[in-house]
């Protein structure tokens, strides 16, 4: 499943839903993304994102993930709009039978997300705000798959 | 087609999105285009190794062709999870 949301989400819950949809995969590994205050003044975060794209993007990063990993199902939460620090961004899970496809699909889908899904984030700070700059290494990450 | 514009592309142009009339034949025709309008245009566009451009919704690159494209959009690079 795929969802791109305003609201804010409980991960912890989201991942019981998932493992219980999952039952005998045997291995379920989760990643939950937070938003981080780098530089201490941090007022909060908005997250810009092309409704359309955005879901096409995810729907075709899952199903990609689904295709290359023996993998029983895989979750991926992304929200939008203005969040507080430390407020919870996004989330992926992936269930298998085998550890090592569940860590590397989820790895997998965490490298994708970060500079092939259509978000792009703003930092409001106490000097102003700030368009996230994507890094040279988000874009090298992707030549491990 | 539509044009979109996303974070700051969109705000440098001052709008999010706009229908435009044009025979431009790939995305680099169009872009030129685009810059010899108006100075907010050459400023978005002054470097496009910067942008990224999405045709109906899929990434492409600067010299695609546009035949058949309802819907263009120029973005930063992305910065999701």
């Amino acid at each position: 499943m795929i969802r791109v949301q305003a609201m804010p989400f409980d991960p912890g819950g989201e991942l019981n839903t998932f493992s219980a949809g999952v039952e005998g995969a045997g291995a379920v590994v989760s990643f939950t993304g937070i938003v981080r205050d780098v530089s201490g003044g941090l007022r909060g975060m908005e997250i810009e994102h092309y409704p359309g794209m955005t879901e096409k993007a995810l729907g075709a990063l899952r199903a990609e993930a689904l295709g290359r990993w023996d993998l029983a199902d895989a979750l991926i939460i992304h929200r939008f709009g203005r969040l507080e620090a430390y407020e919870v961004i996004m989330m992926v899970a992936t269930a298998s039978k085998h550890r090592k496809d569940a860590f590397e699909a989820a790895d997998f889908l965490m490298d994708y997300l970060k500079s092939r899904a259509p978000f792009w984030k703003k930092e409001v700070t106490e000097a102003g705000e700030d368009w996230v700059v994507s890094k040279a290494e988000d874009e090298d990450a992707l030549c491990r798959w | 087609m539509q044009v979109l514009y996303f974070a700051w592309v969109r705000e440098r142009i001052g709008l999010p999105r706009e229908e435009i009339e044009t025979q431009a034949a790939t995305v680099n025709d169009l872009v030129a285009e685009l810059m010899a309008r108006e100075a907010r245009y050459e400023m978005a566009f002054a470097d496009t190794s910067a942008l990224r451009v999405a045709l109906d919704q899929e990434l492409s690159e600067f010299d695609a062709p546009l035949e058949g494209v309802r819907e263009v959009a120029f973005f930063p690079p992305m910065t999701g999870g």
